[in-house]
């Protein structure tokens, strides 16, 4: 019994990380079309401006949850105003531009930091579950991810700016046509999607430690969620990473951490093979 | 004939100028011509941690020499090569350094896979090579040098203290790539031999960064201890997600590897004190020798002398001075006279205490220390004086063999 229950926080720890890192890139790339390779330095970003500010004596409360997505928020804004804003609807270009730019950022962030692992100590201690000890901090991890994915929702059906931005992704020649500023809306959007990341990345910090090259440890699980999750952003991703996220936790429970990451990436494999369109491709169609 | 006075000074004026040419000559030479060493360590990239360290304590051995009047009264010329934790680069320094830089010794190499890439290449260019670097044991090549420790000198004291302190079953943890899964072999002989149970083994990529499920795992397999075989900036994370899930407290660890790179310093003490570890050499090593070493290193460099946690740097300190001394005893810096002379078991009593080469497997017999984590900083425990490298020994003859030249995979019975 208590086995089974922390088997199921666990598998719930793993579903909200992958949402966590994903969620950002659901926006930017799911909802905007932007192939942005440099999403995994967004998130290192994110960790970096939470640690910076927790050893600067900031509350490590504010640096999460304030400073991290607020500093990348600005960094996307400026990005998509220099760079993205010139590239829309050019794929190849914008996976060159943003692949140059994730390169330089590990490059910069290298040079002014070092090659070194940073991290502060999780908050909020431990738990005991039966006779299993869990960290505190990873089951906050999923009401934060929970009350994001809430967020997010509400933001996009319930305000003025989702239904502006909902209505330019979807036709922007015919939102411009009824005096949407559609160039505002897609920077917003993008900063949107860059503050998201941001939030993930300061989230995770106390858990994975940041380096400069961590980024490519999450990016191409981050595609594949989105992939999988499939048109309907949230809904999707957050469906693709309940299945993806419970695969991997389990498989490392049934056998080994090289085998759980197989198992994550064959039934994505599996998922796209049967669902090309993604998850919302077939099911949940009229979700957000 | 008569000679005038005049044409028998000339006479003799050249004839001395002849006869002391040579001598001459070769004194200009003797201030002309140093001696070329090349390290090759990261000072850039992924493995800076390791590579930072080792470099200031090469440059702080050289100076030594150097100050000292250098090496058969010549000075001692180091070049230092960046190869940015890219193996390609190595192999291109090695060959620079073998072709163009005509080195008299190279020393360098921090993972296995950088010592396999260059030490080929300066055998085949027939230059000396020393590996100061903690590995897995098992290179068998007279052209090459092995000064850091390897499993049967760390882990097989490692083992039986920490079995004898808290129990039976070992749950490992380890890094997957041969030095993961090598060591981890030889923790599991070494339990079995002390009659302990390894409950279980886990590989994780490099990357791998969430640990969750294992530390689940473990918990429902009970072990009495951890061994941490894991390696490199991602798996750090283990160390913190393990105390923020409250086991510190439950279950000790111990490790082959937390602090080869000062991991200590960046993980905090509730996270890591009194994880035990095995090196040939701690910083807070006791001992007069190491206090006056440090006192000179810390004089010379000041702020920016490195803290010197795990054995790495200290092994290439003492690795160039065994150099030295062989060049001292062969009188020469040709590479077969001094390869002879290191063989015939050259020692240097250093920091870390006496350290011998052992001339029928080039690698070395070295004094091993216990230590745990404290405060971010070790508290050594045990010492154990003159441990051979019977690792390597047990497959590696090279007075029998003398042109052998591979990396045997050491067949460990389990």
């Amino acid at each position: 019994m208590d086995l089974l229950v922390a088997v199921a926080l666990q598998v719930m720890t793993g579903i909200a990380t992958l949402f966590l890192i994903s969620l950002g890139l659901a926006v930017i790339f799911g909802m905007m079309g932007v192939i942005n390779l440099a999403h995994g330095e967004f998130l290192m970003l994110g960790g970096y401006a939470a640690i910076l500010s927790v050893r600067h004596g900031i509350n490590l409360w504010v640096a999460m949850f304030l400073i991290a997505p607020l500093a990348v928020g600005l960094f996307g804004l400026i990005v998509e105003r220099l760079m993205i804003r010139r590239l829309y609807g050019q794929m190849v270009e914008t996976m060159l531009a943003t692949w140059g730019l994730s390169l330089a950022l590990i490059g910069i962030v290298t040079m002014v930091f070092g090659n070194t692992v940073g991290g502060f100590s999780a908050p909020l201690g431990s738990v005991q579950v039966g006779k299993f000890q869990f960290s505190a901090y990873s089951l906050f991890l999923i009401g934060a991810a929970g009350l994001l994915a809430v967020l997010v929702w509400i933001v996009l059906r319930r305000t003025p700016y989702g239904l502006l931005a909902r209505g330019t992704m979807q036709n922007a020649e015919m939102a411009a046509a009824l005096g949407v500023a559609t160039e505002r809306v897609y920077a917003v959007t993008f900063a949107l999607g860059a503050a998201l990341t941001g939030l993930a990345g300061g989230l995770l910090a106390p858990l994975s430690g940041v380096v400069p090259t961590m980024g490519t440890a999450y990016i191409a699980k981050a595609f594949i969620t989105v992939i999988t999750g499939g048109a309907a952003m949230l809904v999707g991703t957050l469906s693709a990473s309940v299945l993806l996220g419970a695969a991997g936790v389990l498989g490392t429970f049934l056998t080994t951490p090289v085998l759980g990451e197989a198992a994550l990436l064959a039934l994505a494999i599996v998922l796209v093979r049967l669902l090309p369109r993604g998850i919302t491709g077939r099911f949940f169609q009229r979700a957000l | 004939m008569p000679l005038s006075r005049r044409q028998t000074l000339r006479t003799l004026g050249l004839g001395a100028a002849t006869l002391a040419a040579p001598a001459v000559m070769r004194h200009a030479a003797l201030g002309a011509d140093p001696i070329t060493v090349v390290g090759i360590h990261d000072a850039s990239g992924g493995l800076d941690i390791y590579g930072l360290p080792m470099i200031a304590c090469l440059s702080f051995a050289v100076d030594e020499v150097n100050a000292a009047g250098g090496l058969l009264g010549r000075e001692i010329k180091l070049i230092n090569y960046d190869p940015q934790s890219n193996i390609q680069l190595y192999t291109q320094f090695a060959t620079q350094a073998a072709t163009s830089d005509h080195a008299a010794v190279v020393h360098g190499g921090i993972t296995s896979a950088s010592r396999e890439a260059i030490r080929p290449i300066l055998r085949r260019y027939r230059t000396l090579y020393f590996y100061n670097t903690q590995y897995e044991g098992g290179v068998c090549d007279r052209n090459c040098f092995c000064t850091g420790s390897t499993p049967a000198q760390n882990v097989q004291k490692l083992v039986p203290y920490v079995m004898q302190k808290w129990g039976k079953k070992i749950y490992i943890l380890a890094a997957d790539y041969n030095y993961g899964q090598i060591t981890s072999k030889w923790v599991t002989k070494y339990c079995r031999e002390n009659g302990g149970e390894v409950v279980a083994a886990d590989f994780f990529p490099l990357n791998v960064t969430d640990f969750g499920a294992t530390i689940q795992k473990i918990q429902q397999a009970k072990p009495d201890m951890v061994m941490s075989v894991l390696v490199g900036g991602a798996h750090v994370s283990f160390y913190r997600q393990w105390a923020a899930a409250g086991m510190k407290k439950k279950i000790p660890m111990a490790s082959t590897t937390l602090g080869g790179g000062n991991e200590t310093l960046l993980l905090t003490p509730e996270e890591a004190d009194g994880i035990v570890v095995a090196y040939s050499y701690f910083q807070e090593v006791d001992n007069p020798a190491n206090k006056e070493f440090l006192q000179k290193f810390h004089a010379k460099l000041g702020d920016k002398a490195p803290y010197l946690g795990g054995e790495l740097a200290m092994r290439t300190y003492v690795g160039f001075h065994l150099w030295a001394e062989g060049v001292r005893r062969a009188k020469s810096t040709d590479r077969m006279k001094v390869i002879e002379a290191l063989e015939s078991g050259i020692a240097f009593d250093g920091p870390p205490g006496r350290t011998v080469i052992d001339g029928k497997t080039n690698h070395v017999s070295l004094d091993v220390y216990l230590a745990e984590v404290a405060n971010r900083g070790f508290k050594v425990l045990e010492h154990f004086p003159n441990q051979p490298p019977a690792d390597t020994a047990s497959v590696c003859d090279l007075k029998a063999h003398p042109n052998t030249d591979k990396q045997f995979v050491i067949d460990v019975k389990i």
